[in-house]
């Protein structure tokens, strides 16, 4: 494993790296010790406090919180990669009335929090008389912040095809938007799509916003199954057990896409 | 307008929290952010794998799971300080798995041939480390670490769902008492704005004056 800081390491090296090793996992089961200890001293260790999460009620009530977060984020991905597509062709059209409006809508939505435009959906527009169902009121913010990422993330992918590729379109007598459609989109969505996995790992964790909506996704389920039974900490690990489950594996897919990309393009967005 | 004027020190002071709360965890997660990433290039497969761990964890749980699970879970357990104080800890645990990996990301961008060579020239670990594979890897990653700047300072308004009243919480507040939804919240979006225009100009400026042509 010879790379920029180490050499192979030779038998003194060796000799550290076991006593690092030792330190190492001494440390992190007197972490894991002390945990429980503070688990145990509070008595939040008792299995009448972990029981219900073996029964099925709860979990049937949980899962219906998680397949709210799935709609919710699979509704958004939706919307705000299509209005991000719209974004990105726009910031790369040639006519300026097209490419400013996108350019200041991307660079604007970006430097302001989700949490201020959920408040503005909760708040500001039922004044004026839109007063959106719960489930919108989530996905709303959400879409209109994420179409600015997924704007960045398809643009980068469109500059990342080669001039030649859109050149020999035209060369060909394609017109411009046969060329981006046929020619640079199909191969820009092949190499973007690692990151669009990605960032909807980032979309469903905003997601969790439904926790201030009051739209019953998981967190919400959690807060309210919280409420309800008491189990505070408890409730609330299980929620971060399932988010970490869900998001995990869809890291893990990002990181495979990734890595089937072919290998002589040393590209990344 | 005037909805905004006339609350101008309730939005100071939570401009003030916002950029403590920015200030602190940013710091917090650099050093965290550190950590972890020598962690993850060390040669001992423990501390590897606890990196890997850490960075998997933090970075696939929402930030406000976390949260809420510190301001409202570990009281259970005997452990609560301040609200302020729990939020900033937390958002720099966070942070600091995403640092983590642009600090790993820019070590791994600097050819194994520099460090060989370094290795060759008779340089110690930590003289290859400080004269030559740092000053290459910080370089690479100034862009990143910005934009996770930025990031930072929006999810800084997460402190404000679970009670800590910083910018965006104060732009609530005074719109319940005023109803001049529009003034109030373009306001606090601009204020936000400002702080990520201010980032985005200082990560630009060190960029320029550090970039390494190759």
């Amino acid at each position: 494993m010879s790379n920029v800081l180490f050499d192979e390491p030779g038998p003194r090296a060796r000799r550290r790296i076991r006593i690092a090793t030792i330190a190492g996992a001494v440390v992190l089961l007197g972490l894991v010790a002390l945990a429980v200890r503070q688990f145990a001293a509070n008595g939040q260790l008792a299995a009448d406090r972990w029981q219900p999460y073996a029964t099925w009620p709860m979990w049937r009530y949980l899962l219906g919180g998680l397949w709210s977060t799935v709609l919710a984020a699979v509704v958004s991905a939706a919307l705000s990669m299509a209005a991000g597509l719209a974004l990105a062709l726009g910031r790369l059209s040639r006519r300026p009335w097209v490419r400013m409006p996108s350019a200041a809508y991307v660079e604007t939505v970006r430097t302001i929090p989700v949490l201020v435009l959920v408040y503005v959906v909760l708040f500001a527009l039922p004044r004026y008389g839109l007063d959106l169902p719960l489930f919108w009121k989530l996905v709303v913010p959400l879409t209109v912040s994420n179409a600015s990422l997924f704007a960045e993330v398809f643009r980068a992918g469109i500059l990342s095809i080669e001039r030649g590729q859109s050149e020999a379109g035209l060369a060909v007598g394609l017109t411009q938007g046969q060329t981006m459609r046929l020619i640079v989109l199909p191969q820009a969505a092949r190499r973007v799509l690692p990151s669009i996995v990605s960032q909807s790992v980032g979309l469903l964790k905003d997601t969790s916003l439904g926790f201030v909506v009051s739209y019953a996704e998981l967190l919400y389920s959690g807060k309210v199954l919280a409420n309800y039974n008491g189990l505070l900490i408890q409730t609330y690990i299980v929620v971060a057990l399932v988010y970490l489950v869900v998001n995990a594996s869809l890291s893990k897919l990002a990181r495979t896409l990734e890595a089937r990309q072919p290998r002589r393009r040393l590209f990344r967005v | 307008m005037s909805a905004f004027l006339d609350h101008l020190p309730e939005f100071w002071q939570g401009l003030i929290v916002t950029l403590q709360l920015t200030a602190a965890s940013f710091a917090g997660a650099a050093v965290v952010g550190l950590l972890i990433a020598a962690m993850r290039v060390s040669p001992v497969p423990v501390l590897r794998g606890i990196g890997t761990a850490y960075v998997e964890t933090l970075q696939n749980l929402p930030l406000l799971v976390l949260l809420v699970l510190a301001v409202f879970g570990l009281p259970e357990i005997g452990l609560q300080a301040g609200l302020q104080v729990t939020a900033t800890v937390v958002i720099a645990l966070y942070e600091g798995a995403y640092i983590a990996e642009a600090l790993r990301s820019g070590v791994n961008a600097v050819a194994s041939g520099q460090g060989e060579a370094a290795r060759a020239l008779g340089l110690t670990f930590g003289q290859s480390l400080r004269h030559v594979v740092l000053p290459q890897a910080l370089r690479t990653v100034i862009q990143p670490i910005g934009n996770i700047f930025i990031a930072l300072t929006m999810n800084t308004s997460l402190a404000a769902a679970v009670g800590v009243v910083e910018l965006t919480a104060a732009a609530n507040r005074v719109n319940l008492l005023e109803a001049q939804p529009i003034p109030i919240f373009v306001g606090a979006g601009l204020a936000y704005a400002v702080v990520a225009a201010c980032a985005g100009l200082v990560t630009g400026r060190l960029e320029r004056r550090l970039a390494v042509v190759r």
